[in-house]
């Protein structure tokens, strides 16, 4: 790796697994841990002050559900103690009378609140949990009356893509300030219900053009950001900005990451904080390393001028799919196997069952086993 | 509900200032002033920062600019160009509140 260190900007800390929902695309991994795995509240405070050493600005508390943590408080205060910027991603199902007060007290600076449908009946069935819509907008009106500034994320597939329109009336009537509409990532809890979630084509380019249109018409309103669907494009994301470029992630149990999904890769080992500290992992952890910069790079990457523009998109979708997680994401169209990523949206759609009657693996401990996703 | 939000111009007598979910910082790992906003972080450059710091809520657009010409000793006119385009597209953003 030739380019120099840059230090971390940004930290996902997944406080949890354990969630109140069941969403069929979360990113979680499959192999969910249990409460009696997660770091104590002394080594989260510890991990958050060695981060913003490290300069980590932004923190996003995730989970699973972060507000199960009964510390979540705490963490914010220690946080926000070390002028880290604090985000808190929540279903917003089940929080407690006085907490969200008690959040923004403890300093917190903003509240991402998931959606999983604009509809009751569809955020109800996604996440598998009745009267979680209900539950979801009171939580968003606490957030307002607590005065803190709201973000709306509508993960977005096959059985809400054509709520889009309603996604951003709904973040209009809370008085959101930013709205995501984030076309699942087929990665994790996603990937193994591939076939359930895919869209079409043609409900792809609608909800492209209809966001297009709303975020011209809604400018100095509310921010609508676009994650746009891999299957369906021309060039790669550049996955968490390039892999351990300027972000990681930290899993319940202590395990540094470079994203969501790194753990499928086989080849890598991992280490958890505790063994050692947080800068020697983000220097010299050899899986931090393996794809860092450019010089891991095969062709038609190596000598791509888009190179450090999506550094060569994600490795984990290049490892599930292409089978080498060095390879070129097979999402960019310079990739030898670009054409089965329209192989595989074809053979989700002709596998569709009728609305209704589809059989999602809900998201839960021991659900899920690892489908054959390889070209 | 949606009626009630409406897309804000710039004008002279704007008092701007920093919503709550943005705010700048000085970072002591990069020694450089950072904006954060939820999900991405901006390092704005000397004027930028000098523009940002005088929006606190009271000073209007029209006392900016006339500041900010005189402590560059700048031609007023150019100066008033570049801030009000500056706010307008910050606030266009919600990174600014006018």
């Amino acid at each position: 790796m030739s380019a120099p260190l840059l230090p971390p900007i940004g930290m996902l800390a997944e406080l949890t697994h354990r969630c109140p929902l069941q969403c069929p695309y979360c990113s979680n991994p499959l192999e969910l841990l249990k409460a009696n795995r997660e770091l104590d509240t002394l080594t989260w405070l510890d991990l958050f002050s060695q981060a913003a050493d490290l300069g980590v600005l932004q923190v996003h508390l995730s989970g699973g559900e972060p507000t199960l943590r009964r510390d979540l408080e705490q963490l914010i205060a220690g946080l926000s103690a070390r002028g880290v910027y604090t985000n808190l991603i929540t279903a917003g199902v089940n929080i407690a009378e006085g907490r969200i007060e008690a959040f923004a007290e403890a300093g917190l600076d903003h509240l991402q609140l998931s959606f999983q449908g604009a509809r009751q009946e569809t955020t109800d069935r996604i996440g598998n949990r009745k009267g979680s819509h209900q539950r979801k907008l009171e939580t968003a009106r606490r957030a307002r009356a607590a005065g803190l500034p709201l973000t709306i994320n509508a993960p977005i597939h096959r059985h809400n893509i054509e709520e889009v329109p309603e996604f951003i009336d709904l973040a209009l009537s809370l008085g959101a300030e930013r709205l995501e509409i984030a076309n699942v990532q087929y990665a994790g809890w996603a990937l193994a219900n591939r076939n359930a979630l895919m869209p079409e084509r043609a409900a792809v380019d609608r909800q492209a053009d209809i966001v297009a249109a709303a975020q011209e018409q809604l400018a100095g309103i509310i921010n609508i950001d676009f994650v746009t669907p891999d299957y369906f494009a021309t060039y790669p994301k550049p996955c968490m900005g390039g892999w351990a470029r300027d972000a990681f992630m930290v899993a319940p149990d202590g395990t540094v990451l470079p994203c969501h999904a790194a753990q499928t890769i086989p080849s890598l080992r991992f280490e958890r904080f505790g063994e050692r500290t947080l800068a020697e992992i983000w220097s010299d952890s050899p899986a931090f390393n393996a794809f860092r910069g450019t010089e891991w790079m095969q062709e038609p990457c190596r000598s791509c001028e888009r190179r450090e523009v999506d550094w060569g998109g994600c490795r984990c979708q290049a490892m599930a799919i292409a089978g080498n997680a060095a390879a070129t994401d097979p999402a960019c169209i310079k990739s030898p196997i670009h054409k089965h990523m329209a192989i595989l949206t074809d053979a989700a759609l002709a596998e569709a069952a009728p609305e209704g009657a589809e059989s999602f693996i809900f998201r839960r401990i021991g659900a899920a086993t690892r489908p054959d996703n390889r070209a | 509900m949606t009626g009630l939000r409406e897309r804000a111009i710039v004008s002279l007598r704007s008092t701007p200032s920093l919503p709550k979910h943005v705010r700048i910082q000085y970072d002591p790992v990069r020694q450089a002033f950072a904006v954060l906003s939820p999900e991405k972080v901006f390092w704005p450059n000397e004027i930028s920062l000098d523009i940002l710091r005088r929006c606190d809520g009271r000073s209007t657009v029209d006392h900016i600019i006339a500041d900010l010409a005189a402590d560059y000793d700048a031609d007023r006119e150019a100066v008033a160009a570049d801030v009000i385009a500056f706010l307008q597209e910050w606030s266009d953003k919600l990174l600014v509140k006018l």
